[in-house]
């Protein structure tokens, strides 16, 4: 017998396909926005770390409270020791919502109801911010709470000595680290891979770029354009001037803006499995 | 309906899926059946635009895959029933599905209760589900957006025997409205109890495709004579006629004919018949191991007797 059979037309059983449907749109950006939103908090993992945002602002606060010195209970330590975990966990949002898709594997769920994968990034993207965002207010609040309680506390007037535009600088400081954060997500598809290249990124690298500065004049003398994690460190001693900006701007093209392209780049392209 | 043409993806020099090329039918279910590794699954990502293809074509409702506006209201897709956040509940990664869709939330319910999972089951985590609960669970996010198509992959792996006759019936259906259903399977007997069309493909190309009955055809007639002596004087007749066969260990002949003309020749050969029938599945799977063994080894596996 042969081994190829060749394909007859086959005879149509059954009734013939139903008319074509005429209610399909596209979902709207809006509708990707608050479903990706959804599973920001719809898993254990997920609801802890933004939990845990508010949980360890309130321990930081009372940590203040409890062992800083009454003089040094100003609105500025509040939201300095709000600040430290809420950098580290904003980030951890901003690569779960990404790499999840690829470590747990829901992407293949994801990419084939929503075939364009760049509008279901963005959409991450618009969450990540928000998330960011709100995290800031409520801190914002949490270091106010404090600060009014300290001075209840220790009968001295409080102190608020964090004026907007460093708050706002802040604010801008921890949106780069949930960009970068993204661009890890991104870049690299899995959870473990992009949270410990987050720490390789803010821990290491800076330090190594200290003591390359150490030894090396011509590299001390681009570090402020060439060092993004330098650069950044502007935006903690209040609203940088124009050429802190310029040289935010000009460090984060290698260390952001071009591996962010080349993620993006990746995650429309790659295979998901 | 779902078009494959000369679909072809390489990895550095190794072809998985080459040059496929077939369609599945509206009111039809399609099996795709292929031993582990034969190119099945990455077809299917392809078909659905998770891989892009190195060439060729894959159209589902007559537009590529990422042209759909909303797939899931056309095309129904279960890929892998363990891909899925093992923190969320049957009921979220559902609610996910019919928020992301634009249903109702009350399909979520209708959806769970097509496929038997019940409530309790329902709010449970994904981590805690059986391999079988998570096929149902991925058959209903499938089915969750009423489509056309059902692209299924292994969807009966890790079902029990009343699991496996479930599904049959709910494809079964789903065919019989119109839909297209294109399910993969590397074991033939899931395929045979609920396909009218096979694909065989081994070693990412296609080995044979026609309807069920044809491939069954293919493996001839199965005849008992009433007298095991006459078994010879009915081998005789048949290669007279040209017609080829093989001897059975318990006493049957395999022919390579259709019934009736298998009966006419033992009628002229005078040769009373204790049995005659369509040779059953076990052709097929013969067939599929040949075929398989064919494209899985360089050198072609003995046939069996004279059918070579």
């Amino acid at each position: 017998m042969s081994t190829t059979l060749t394909p007859a037309p086959a005879a149509p059983t059954g009734t013939p396909a139903r008319a074509p449907r005429t209610d399909l749109t596209r979902p709207p950006f809006g509708r990707l926005v608050r479903v990706e939103a959804r599973k920001t908090f719809d898993t254990r993992a997920g609801l802890w770390l933004s939990a845990s945002i508010v949980v360890l602002a309130v321990l930081a606060t009372g940590a203040v409270i409890a062992f800083a010195p009454d003089e040094a209970l100003t609105y500025e330590q509040f939201a300095s020791a709000i600040g430290i975990p809420m950098a580290v966990i904003l980030p951890m949002l901003a690569i779960l919502s990404i790499t999840s898709e690829w470590s747990q594997r829901s992407g293949l769920a994801t990419f084939t109801m929503v075939p364009s994968r760049g509008r279901v990034i963005a959409a991450k993207a618009v969450v990540s911010l928000l998330v960011g965002v709100v995290s800031m207010v409520v801190a914002l609040g949490v270091g106010a709470l404090g600060t009014l309680v300290g001075s209840l506390l220790t009968g001295l007037d409080p102190v608020w000595d964090v004026s907007p535009s460093e708050f706002a600088s802040i604010v801008v400081a921890n949106l780069l680290g949930m960009a970068v954060g993204f661009m890890l997500g991104v870049l690299l598809r899995s959870s473990p891979a992009a949270i410990v290249g987050y720490f390789v990124f803010t821990f290491v690298v800076p330090t190594l770029s200290m003591t390359l500065a150490a030894f090396q004049d011509r590299w001390a003398d681009a570090q402020p354009w060439a060092d993004f994690g330098y650069a950044q460190t502007a935006l903690f001693d209040g609203w940088p001037d124009g050429e802190q900006w310029a040289q935010l701007g000009v460090s984060s093209l290698p260390w952001l803006v071009v591996p962010m392209l080349v993620g993006l780049w990746l995650v429309t392209r790659s295979e998901v499995k | 309906m779902i078009d494959v043409t000369a679909l072809t993806k390489t990895y550095g020099a190794h072809r998985a899926v080459d040059d496929l090329t077939f369609t599945a039918r509206p009111g039809r279910v399609t099996g795709f059946l292929g031993p582990n590794g034969a190119g099945k699954s990455t077809a299917m990502r392809m078909m659905v635009g998770l891989t892009p293809p190195t060439s060729g074509t894959a159209t589902v409702c007559g537009r590529r895959f990422a042209d759909l506006p909303n797939p899931p209201r056309e095309v129904g897709v279960l890929l892998d029933a363990s891909a899925q956040h093992a923190g969320r509940t049957g009921r979220e990664i559902l609610t996910i599905a019919a928020r992301t869709i634009g249903l109702p939330i009350s399909r979520v319910g209708e959806s769970l209760e097509q496929v038997s999972l019940t409530a309790t089951e329902a709010d449970r985590r994904v981590r805690h589900y059986s391999l079988g609960m998570r096929q149902r669970l991925g058959i209903a996010a499938a089915l969750i957006g009423d489509p056309d198509v059902l692209i299924l992959d292994e969807p009966a792996n890790g079902l029990d025997p009343a699991g496996i006759r479930w599904m049959r019936d709910v494809l079964r259906e789903f065919s019989q409205r119109g839909g297209t259903v294109l399910l993969s399977s590397h074991l033939l007997g899931e395929i045979e109890v609920v396909a009218d069309d096979i694909v065989v493909i081994g070693h990412g190309r296609i080995v044979a495709q026609g309807t069920k009955a044809e491939l069954l055809a293919g493996a001839g007639t199965f005849v008992v004579p009433a007298d095991p002596a006459d078994a010879a004087t009915l081998v005789r007749a048949c290669t007279d006629a040209g017609v080829e066969v093989v001897r059975d260990s318990d006493g049957g002949l395999r022919v390579e004919a259709e019934a009736p003309a298998v009966g006419r020749l033992a009628h002229r050969a005078d040769v009373p018949l204790a049995q005659l029938r369509a040779a059953d599945g076990a052709g097929l799977e013969e067939m599929f191991l040949q075929l398989t063994a064919d494209t899985q080894r360089e050198t072609p596996a003995p046939l069996r007797g004279a059918a070579a």
